[in-house]
């Protein structure tokens, strides 16, 4: 039921052939998807008059100052770059039916060793190989932070929910300590890393602010969502994802392709670090921790882990984390209420699919 | 040097642990009585931090622990109805309403303290202990385990209470069978859904305690995050205690001495960056893990909305 089974919401939506279902099909979905997002707004907008604050005024500034403003905009595209880097991990790991939830710790740890190796390798290597090898060592560290969790869950049956939650805790700890002890830049007061120099970060696009790893992103999701539908290997990471039994009667290797999608996951939470990086930040200061690991689930869940999908949402919530930080520093409204609005979409959502299950068993019966 | 295994310290070390390992006992308990019923509840560190916050709230504006540890256990209570409602009754995913809860309370409990709380930063004063008499004189084992806060000895008790509701009562018996077999549990007579939901918000009743026990007494005051991973600690000593609470216990206060180390060895100023230390509790989940995870037996119905005739 519900979420998890996207692939056959998707699967029947091709079969409605006459034009009149079609549009019944997809103006459902659209509000199947906007009547969450809705809901929420208003059950937060409650909260937001609790403690006193106009919700008209504060979500007016988030637009304003994440989606209307010439250099709101141009940060908000940015933001999006690791945001979709971690969201095509999310559906890589969620269409399996495995549960990664340590995308921070992942994304943390690729973030300091894309960091680290960066300002390095420039030094060394011409630019464009120097931020390749930078990525790769990045998406490695990440995957490599998996396996612990991948080797419990293929092999122990260890609940990969919980140790992937571990190694996060740790996982953000670690970063800390290498930001502080190995890769600490001497020349700065403050604990950091050495700032890559910004003519040698990714370009900017064009004439704006906006970094060129959002194009990375864009084709990072696209390419998964394609080979999650379009390939053998998407369609047998399906199928363990629909019945892991099954799978294993079918003759797939489970215990290889579970380690194969905590890999894939991880990598992707690592890129998703390494392009905030060499895109955008150059540095990684201490206690540095953007924890957009969880806040992307809702997005993935609400774009049914279509990828194409999955872009307006990351594009969404990239609005609501650019506006929340302004309305942050200016309405004092702390940003730990974008959390509170990510959560309630999720509950909604599922409660939204949970009536419309019901209501079409109701109609069939 | 010296200073650091001298009876003093050692003794310190250990009442901290125990002060440590109370929320983690608390949450393992509670998650262990879900878990038995067949719903695994990620959500039992949003219910912590529900309690930590209420609780907090509580003692701070009546002047009374007890009183905080009531409105933490409420708290605990309120997010695990969300959560009975949303999961047992009409069977979302656990995880996902898990998740949910969790990512929910965070947000909301550090929101609320920053309107409240962020400008004063208020404090409780000590808790007052319960001494036990005699015990408290032997030398280090003394102060460490037999002057704590009353709740602390009802909360080691309760260990030995769930021991025997779930050997020796009927309730006991229906909330292991709604999480092995529930559709025999319906056969029987006994409704799942019932017996489900009175896991779930007993699971909140003692998370939101643990919380609060966190807040009034172990920090003496509310941050946000206070938590920390607390609640999914518990989760994992639910795990490996393969349905025994003794083991819970156990657990508890191994981890409780991983994190009271954390403590001291920040006291004792021992040059190691905090973040080494604090990685010590987690790094031990995770051996734990690997050597127990094998064994970690969990009800074969766990996860699984029970709906009844479905196949």
């Amino acid at each position: 039921m519900s979420i998890d089974s996207a692939p056959t919401a998707s699967a029947t939506a091709l079969d409605a052939t006459s034009g009149a279902a079609t549009r019944r099909d997809i103006l459902h979905r659209l509000l199947m998807t906007l009547g969450p997002i809705l809901a929420a707004l208003v059950i937060a907008g409650f909260i937001l008059l609790a403690v006193g604050v106009d919700p008209l005024a504060y979500y007016g500034y988030v637009l304003e100052k994440g989606l209307f403003s010439p250099l709101g905009i141009q940060q908000t595209l940015t933001r999006m770059a690791p945001l979709l880097f971690l969201a095509a991990g999310l559906i890589v790991a969620f269409r399996a039916g495995m549960w990664n939830l340590g995308g921070d710790g992942q994304f943390l740890l690729g973030a300091v060793t894309a960091a680290a190796s960066a300002p390095m390798l420039v030094e060394i290597l011409p630019a464009w190989p120097a931020l390749i090898c930078s990525f790769l060592i990045a998406m490695v560290v990440a995957m490599i932070w998996s396996l612990v969790p991948a080797l419990l869950r293929a092999y122990q049956g260890v609940n990969e929910i919980i140790t992937t939650l571990m190694m996060t805790f740790l996982g953000t700890s670690l970063a800390n300590v290498l930001v502080k002890l190995v890769f600490r830049d001497p020349a700065t007061t403050v604990p950091q890393t050495r700032t890559l120099p910004v003519e040698d970060r990714l370009p900017r696009l064009f004439d704006t602010t906006v970094t060129s790893g959002l194009l990375l992103g864009l084709a990072a999701i696209v390419i998964v969502h394609l080979v999650m539908t379009r390939t053998a290997f998407g369609l047998k990471l399906r199928i363990v994802g629909a019945n892991p039994r099954a799978a294993v009667h079918a003759g797939l290797g489970v215990p290889g392709l579970t380690i194969a999608v905590f890999a894939i996951s991880a990598g992707l939470a690592g890129l998703a670090g390494a392009v905030d990086i060499i895109g955008v930040q150059g540095n990684v200061r201490a206690d540095w921790n953007p924890a957009y690991g969880l806040a992307v689930i809702p997005a993935v869940f609400l774009a049914r882990m279509n990828g194409f999908a999955a872009i307006g949402f990351v594009f969404l919530l990239s609005v609501l984390s650019i506006g929340g930080e302004s309305a942050a520093r200016r309405l004092g409204v702390p940003n730990h209420f974008t959390l509170v609005l990510v959560s309630i979409v999720l509950i909604v959502l599922a409660l939204a699919e949970y009536i419309d299950h019901r209501y079409n068993q109701s109609r069939k019966a | 040097m010296t200073g650091l295994f001298s009876e003093v310290f050692l003794s310190a070390l250990l009442f901290g642990a125990v002060t440590a390992a109370i929320p983690l006992l608390l949450a393992g308990l509670g998650e262990q009585m879900s878990e038995k019923a067949g719903v695994l509840n990620i959500g039992i560190e949003g219910m912590m931090l529900a309690g930590a916050y209420l609780g907090f709230v509580g003692a701070f504006y009546s002047g009374s622990l007890w009183l905080g540890f009531l409105t933490g256990a409420a708290g605990g209570v309120a997010v695990a109805l969300i959560m009975a409602l949303l999961c047992v009754r009409i069977g979302l995913n656990q995880i996902i309403i898990g998740i949910a809860l969790t990512l929910g309370l965070e947000g909301l409990t550090a929101l609320l303290h920053h309107f409240q709380f962020s400008r004063s930063y208020p404090r409780l004063p000590a808790a007052d202990a319960t001494v036990i008499p005699l015990l408290s004189d032997i030398p280090v084992i003394g102060a460490a385990f037999f002057k704590h806060h009353l709740i602390v000895y009802l909360a080691v008790a309760l260990v030995f209470g769930m021991s025997y509701l779930y050997r020796r009562t009927q309730l006991g018996l229906n909330l292991q069978a709604a999480g092995d077999k529930p559709a025999a549990l319906d056969v029987a007579g006994i409704d799942v859904i019932k017996t489900r939901t009175i896991a779930v918000l007993t699971t909140g009743a003692l998370a939101g305690l643990g919380g609060a026990y966190l807040a009034n007494v172990g920090a003496g005051l509310f941050i946000p995050f206070i938590t920390n991973g607390a609640g999914f600690l518990g989760i994992v000593l639910a795990m490996l205690a393969r349905g025994r609470p003794i083991w819970v216990l156990f657990g508890a206060l191994l981890f409780g001495v991983c994190l009271s180390l954390t403590t001291a060895m920040q006291v004792a100023g021992i040059n190691i960056p905090t973040d080494v230390i604090q990685m010590l509790p987690f790094l031990a989940v995770m051996i734990m893990l690997v050597l127990f995870g094998r064994r970690a037996s969990l009800p074969a119905a766990l996860g699984i909305p029970y709906e009844r005739g479905a196949r």
